[in-house]
Parts: structure tokens; C-alpha cells; sequence
């Protein structure tokens, strides 16, 4: 396969992942933008949604003030703005083009037919009431892209780079949310054993589309930073984990080992990853420092990314 | 301008042999029918992405090229006439390129000037001398054909560099049958669905003489910004090759290989769908980055296969158009089968005179123009638009020719006001390499708007399905 092509595979995935977890963040900030009581911190809400999203400084070049009405077209419609939805989308569906050759049909005519839906969509049609149906809808879209994956890819080349470039993104964005909410909802390092606001916690919870699942997998616990954290990070059954996003790269990896007959450093470097998530304590992680450990995290996939890229002769 | 000859009904207003299912199929075809299948053919379209761009026209980056639903149809005997007419040309065609990068006797033997060839901005001088495997240059070859009566047939252009086009006449092949499939029930359409496999087995047989096994092929393209991109895409696939741009591939101890996730791999043939002039930057243009840099050179060594050669646009020329009675004569030392439109070249004082008489009768084009561009279409101009083309005519003369406005035939077309005629044209796609392979059928380019005699995609042009029945 040719270098180009894998980059492409990878990428595309990458980036159909990416829009479905903006379309998540900015859920959430419209939630709690609706809420009784939030109209004083709904400004704060909009300006975690851009933190989250690293959209800050690229928002705050363009716009004085923060206005839900400007956030969300910076971040739906901008095309100015690599990471606004519908550049996202655009990018996404760029590399799906350059290879369709090595997509099957059904996966290509799921990120066409996103590419053409989305390009129907006036942003003045999209005032504040039909903004979750239109969340929802890209949501929709990037499960549809990856469930033609999974249903009707060959386990060769092909799927094993887009896994690779969806799971990176998934560890990357999980990593990032975690981060960027934990400490605007966590002022104080005493309260980390408390039981704080079921609202606040709840969207850290959704931001990842896990508070159903949070609920299940604690039963009675409540929300405690401590176990949101554990569930994000160390849990295998949660998929969107760190834990089970850098699993799910290791797999990819061991399949192309597999395919090529060749192993390289990142295979070492993504089952270190693993191995040291799986052994991870959240005594020790927060003794250490949350937003140390998350940062750290955050770098090495990126630079796995990068050393994919290298192994693989992305161009 | 002449009478237009309708290719389903004769002048007595009886329905024509080739056509006869399809005007018994019209006739019970509902409105609604008809409308809902435009509809799936269009969404079909949409769906796969068979979009073309329109340069300088950034809001609407892609189009979709319209898709008639009915047929044109050529019966048999009238196909087999056509088609031995087209094989003469294209053999002469290759026989011409071989002969200007060689000895030039068809200049020795003053058939056609010098000047017309070595000033010709097509004729590339780095392939003098050069010998391509089977003396084959252009391996794909797209003629443009239009027709005016029963049997008169005209060439309008050849096409010997990177002809498209090919992979509407698939697409429009493969929603016919989705849309239609009684219509091929009832009687036998010559197949065109193995075109992607004789174009692999054509460049298979041009493969240089020094690859081992089996050769590997790639598409070369220019990438997804590319108005013909789809195709490249769609033809790799087809044929099972890579798809590379220029910097997927490199040249490494004289010897042509793409990058991929593993080792370096051999490449054999290279069908490209660049133009000529950024295929190398190190023997072309230098500032092409999407070309690939020392190709050439292992061109001229006979250890890669670049189809189509470089330099085949000399044969397309529109210059040199006007001499192909004479080339085919020259080359085949038979009558051309096909004739060609007759031709004033400008740069000619008395043609120029002529044509300046009589611009509001005539189609003036330029001289390396394509794609409908910067054209004149006299008949059909404002008195503005005549003497606007007239003053650029003046200023440079050589830069056009000029031939009569032909009444394109025309072909039943489903329009916003019912079943109508339009203007046509054929674009029939020939391969070279162990044989001459002329596919059955082809493009048929329809003029939607009323009159229009430009069938263009870039100038609103459609495209229809194009039959070849068997006996």
C-alpha cells in the first residue's frame, strides 16, 4: 500500500472522529447555556466548550467577546477554522477521496452523502432550537461512517490505519476533555473526594456520552471527580477510555505486525502505553497531579502519531 | 444551416431499425417514471461522488454532469462502418508521432510543412529518437465524431493526450441497466464494461521489455482537485492499481518505485493523467511539484512505460487537424475512411479573408483551445459577441481555425418540457498497445439547451448511454 494511502485512511478516520466529539462538546455547552441558574457562568460554559475544543485563541483572534451565537457558528460553520465541524467534515471527506479506491462503497457513500447533507445546512436555518437535531445528526453521521467500517472493511492495510487515526483521536480528545473540564469544575485540590453538583459532573459525563454508562458501572456512588476520572482514564469497558482507546491502537498495531511481518518501535511504544494504563492506580495519579499525568498522556500519543506517520511513510 | 438529421425518426417521420424498442419504450413511458428515474440517476450520481470541478467557479467546486435517460443508439452494421474508420485514423495517428520523433518523411516528402510541426508548441524535441515499446505513443486515444446525415460522419478532433471521459461512459452504461433493465432484456447492447480490463491488458503489453512477472501498474494524477479526478480514481480501482501523485513515486538506481507502507515497489507502467509539461520537472517545467523528477530519463532508457507518451499532442493539434486526410493517406496508403470538417487555418491570408466575411456562419476555435472555451459559434452569437471575436481574430490570426457550422444530429432527450430532440456528439475510446481496441459505443455528449450545438460539460453539456446493438 502506498505510504499516501495509509496517511489518507488514517486521517480521514482521525478527523470523522474529531466531529463527533465537537458535535459532543458543543451539546453540552448548549445545555448547560439552557439551565436555570447558569445564566451567570453560561459565558465561563462557552468558554470551556473552546477550551476543550483548543479553539480558544483562535476564537478570541476573531471575536472580543464570547457570545453563543458566535461560539457556535466559529464552531459549526467557520471555514475559516481547521476545527469547526463543517471544515472538519470537509477535511475528513478530502481524504476519503483520494483514496476511495481503497474504501468500500458503503463507506465512501457514508462520508459523501455527510459531505453533501452538510453542505444543504444554511447557517441561518440553525437557530438555537434545532441546534441539537443538527448535533445530533453529525453524531449519527460519524457512528454511520464507523459502522460501515466495521461492517464491511476487509481486516487488511486499510482498516488497521483508520483505527489507528480514529483511536488516537478518541485517547487525544478523551485525554483533553478530562483535563480542560476537570479543572474548571475543580478549583479547589481538597474537593476531589467530595460529591459535588450532579449538573456540572453530569457534562463531563456527556461531553464523552457516558453518564448512562457512569450510572450502570457505579450504581450508587453519585458523581465523584474521583471515579469520573478512573471511569475516563483506567476503565476498559469504558470505549472511550484512554485505557480502551490505546488497547484498541495496540490491536491495529498487532495487525499490521501481523500483515507486514514487521515490528517496529511504535509497537513497543503504544504496548508500553498500555501496560502502563493497565497497571494505573488513581491514588497515585492524583497524588502526582492530574493535569500533569493528563498532559503527559497527551503528548506520548501524539508523538506515537507522529512516529506512525514516520514508521509507515505517511508523506 | 442544413437540415438536421434526427437519429430515431427519417424525413418521412418513420422511426429509423436501431431505434425501434426505444420509441415503443417512450411511448408508454410516464411522465412521473421518467422524472423519478432522472431523479435516481442524479442522486446516484451525487452519492458516488461522479463529479466534475469547474475551474474558476469555486462556489459550486463540484457538478454533477446531467445524465440523459434515453439511449442513442447505432445499429451493427452501421457501428462496424464507424469503427473501421476509427481504427485507419488512430493507426495512422500512431504511425504520424512515430514518424515525427524519427526520420520526419512525411515532411521529406512534403506532405506537411515544417514549420507547422517544429514551431508546434505540442512537439516535444526531447522524444526524437526515443523508441517506446511496440513503437505504441498514444495508447489511449478519444475521437471526437459528430454526424449530419445517414452516412456522413465527421472527425471534429482527435484526442491523443489524456483523453476523459471514459468513466461516464461506464457510469451512464451501469445506471442505465439499474434504471432500466427490461430495456436490455429485449435485445443485445454490445457490452463496455470490460474497458478498465483491456486498458490493463494494453498496458500490460507495453510494459517495458526489461520487467520481470508481472508488471505494475499506477495511475498517476494530479490529485483531488483535479476537474477529472473521479476518473483517475475510478479507473485505478477498476484496474486494480495504485493511485499516486507525483511524490508517491521516486527514481532510485535507474529504476521507477512508489513509497509505500513497507519496501520500496517497482513500477513498470505509468498511465498519467498529467499533462506533458509537469511530468518531470527536471527535463519540463521545473516548477511542476506535481510531476516526478528524473521520469523522463528512465522513459528514454526503456526502463518505464509512460502512456500516453509524451509529445502525442502533436497529432491532436488543431493545426496539424487540417492535414490528416493527408497523414492517413500517407501512413495507411488508403482513402480515409472518416473525413474531417473542412478547415480554414487563419494564419492563411485567404482563408483569414474568407473567414472574416463570414464569421456570423462559422465556428472559430483556437488553435490548442479545448473544453469549449474560447470559441465562436457564429450562428448562435450576438453581433457583440461576432466583433469582439473578430478584433482577437485580427490580432492573431494563427492562434484559429475555422469550419462550418454543421448541424449536429440529434437524439430524443428527456427534457423540462417532455421528450425532445438535441444536438449530439461521440467521443469512441481506442486503445493501442498488442492490438487495436475500439470500444463499442462511447461518450455521446448531448446539448440540453434548445439549438445549443455545444456539448461541452463545462458549458452545461449532458451526457447519454450510447448503444451499439449486436446482430
Amino acid at each position: 500500500m502506498l505510504g499516501r494511502t495509509a496517511a489518507s485512511l488514517f486521517w480521514m478516520s482521525r478527523y470523522m472522529e474529531r466531529a463527533e466529539n465537537m458535535a459532543r462538546l458543543l451539546e453540552v455547552g448548549h445545555r448547560i447555556s439552557l439551565m436555570p441558574g447558569a445564566i451567570e457562568g453560561h459565558r465561563d460554559e462557552w468558554r470551556s466548550t473552546l477550551l476543550s475544543a483548543a479553539c480558544e485563541h483562535s476564537y478570541s483572534q476573531k471575536y472580543g467577546t464570547i457570545t453563543a451565537q458566535q461560539v457556535v457558528d466559529f464552531l459549526i460553520f467557520d471555514e475559516s477554522n481547521p476545527s469547526s465541524i463543517r471544515s472538519i467534515l470537509r477535511t475528513a471527506r478530502n481524504n476519503g477521496r483520494a483514496v476511495r479506491t481503497a474504501l468500500t462503497r458503503d463507506v465512501w457513500e457514508s462520508i459523501n452523502s455527510t459531505w453533501n447533507e452538510l453542505v444543504a445546512v444554511k447557517p441561518s436555518e440553525l437557530t438555537s432550537d434545532r441546534l441539537p437535531v443538527f448535533l445530533d445528526w453529525v453524531k449519527q453521521r460519524s457512528m454511520s461512517f464507523r459502522g460501515a467500517i466495521l461492517g464491511t472493511m476487509l481486516r487488511n492495510e486499510n482498516y488497521y490505519f483508520s483505527q489507528l487515526g480514529n483511536f488516537i483521536e478518541r485517547a487525544d480528545n478523551t485525554a483533553r476533555i478530562l483535563d480542560v473540564k476537570y479543572f474548571i469544575l475543580l478549583p479547589k485540590p481538597s474537593d476531589v473526594g467530595s460529591d459535588l453538583d450532579m449538573h456540572q459532573w453530569g457534562q463531563i459525563l456527556r461531553s464523552v456520552s457516558a453518564h448512562r454508562a457512569y450510572r450502570w458501572f457505579y450504581r450508587n456512588s453519585g458523581y465523584k471527580p474521583w471515579l469520573v476520572a478512573e471511569f475516563l482514564i483506567l476503565r476498559e469497558e469504558m470505549p472511550r477510555s484512554l485505557l480502551f482507546s490505546t488497547s484498541w491502537i495496540c490491536t491495529a498495531l498487532a495487525g499490521l505486525e501481523n500483515l507486514h511481518g514487521a515490528r517496529y518501535g511504535v509497537h513497543g511504544q503504544a504496548e508500553e502505553a498500555r501496560e502502563r494504563l493497565r497497571s494505573g492506580r488513581m491514588e497515585d495519579i492524583f497524588q502526582s497531579g492530574l493535569h500533569e499525568y493528563l498532559q503527559n498522556f497527551i503528548m506520548a500519543n501524539n508523538q506515537l502519531s507522529r512516529d506512525i506517520g514516520t514508521t509507515y511513510n505517511f508523506p | 444551416m442544413a437540415q438536421v438529421f434526427n437519429e430515431m425518426q427519417d424525413k418521412s417521420g418513420a422511426v429509423r431499425s436501431p431505434y425501434l424498442r426505444v420509441e415503443e419504450w417512450l411511448k408508454t413511458l410516464k411522465r412521473k417514471d421518467a422524472e423519478r428515474a432522472r431523479q435516481e440517476a442524479e442522486n446516484r450520481f451525487r452519492r458516488q461522488g461522479i463529479t466534475f470541478a469547474v475551474y474558476g467557479d469555486s462556489e459550486a467546486a463540484e457538478r454533477l454532469i446531467p445524465f440523459d435517460i434515453i439511449p442513442r443508439v447505432f445499429a451493427a452494421s452501421e457501428w462496424r462502418r464507424l469503427s473501421a474508420g476509427i481504427e485507419q485514423r488512430v493507426r495512422a495517428l500512431n504511425a504520424f508521432i512515430h514518424d515525427i520523433y524519427h526520420r520526419q518523411e512525411i515532411i521529406r516528402a512534403g506532405r506537411v510543412p515544417a514549420d507547422v510541426i517544429i514551431q508546434n508548441a505540442a512537439f516535444v524535441p526531447e522524444m526524437m529518437g526515443v523508441n517506446p515499446a511496440r513503437g505504441i505513443y498514444a495508447h489511449v486515444i478519444g475521437i471526437d465524431i459528430v454526424r449530419i446525415g445517414e452516412n456522413e460522419f465527421y472527425v471534429l478532433e482527435d484526442n491523443c493526450r489524456t483523453p476523459s471521459g471514459v468513466s461516464y461512459m461506464l457510469e451512464d452504461r451501469e445506471t442505465m441497466m439499474h434504471l432500466f433493465p427490461e430495456l436490455f432484456a429485449h435485445q443485445r447492447v454490445a457490452p463496455v464494461e470490460n474497458y478498465p480490463a483491456l486498458l490493463r491488458k494494453t498496458l500490460e503489453s507495453v510494459a517495458p521489455a526489461a520487467s520481470e512477472g508481472e508488471p505494475t501498474i499506477v495511475v498517476l494524477t494530479p490529485g483531488i482537485h483535479n476537474s477529472a479526478f473521479f476518473e483517475h480514481a475510478f479507473l485505478a480501482d477498476e484496474m486494480g492499481a495504485e493511485l499516486c501523485e507525483g511524490d508517491d513515486l521516486f527514481v532510485m538506481d535507474g529504476a521507477l518505485y512508489m513509497r509505500t507502507t513497507q519496501a520500496p515497489k517497482r513500477v513498470d507502467v505509468v498511465y498519467r493523467r498529467i499533462d506533458d509539461a509537469f511530468l518531470d520537472p527536471l527535463t519540463f517545467r521545473p516548477d511542476s511539484a506535481i510531476g516526478v523528477p528524473g521520469l523522463f530519463d528512465l522513459y528514454r532508457a526503456g526502463k518505464v512505460t509512460i502512456v500516453n507518451a509524451p509529445g502525442t499532442g502533436i497529432a491532436d493539434d488543431k493545426a496539424i487537424y487540417t492535414y490528416m486526410p493527408d497523414v492517413i493517406e500517407f501512413y495507411t496508403g488508403e482513402k480515409p475512411l472518416l473525413k474531417n470538417v473542412p478547415t480554414w487555418r487563419c494564419a492563411e491570408t485567404q482563408a483569414l479573408t474568407y473567414v472574416l466575411e463570414h464569421l456570423a456562419e462559422l465556428v472559430v476555435k483556437e488553435v490548442h483551445g479545448s473544453g469549449g472555451y474560447g470559441m465562436l459559434v457564429g450562428p448562435t452569437s450576438s453581433k457583440k459577441e461576432i466583433e469582439t471575436f473578430r478584433a482577437k481574430l485580427k490580432a492573431n490570426p494563427r492562434n484559429y481555425i475555422a469550419q462550418p457550422t454543421l448541424a449536429l444530429s440529434a437524439v430524443p432527450t428527456y427534457t423540462a418540457s417532455g421528450v425532445a430532440p438535441r444536438h449530439v456528439d461521440l467521443r469512441p475510446f481506442v486503445l493501442s498497445g498488442d492490438r487495436v481496441r475500439v470500444t463499442p459505443g462511447g461518450l455521446t455528449r448531448v446539448a440540453l439547451k434548445k439549438g445549443s450545438l455545444v456539448v461541452n460539460s463545462s458549458q452545461g453539456g449532458g451526457t447519454k448511454d450510447t448503444w451499439v446493438l449486436e446482430d
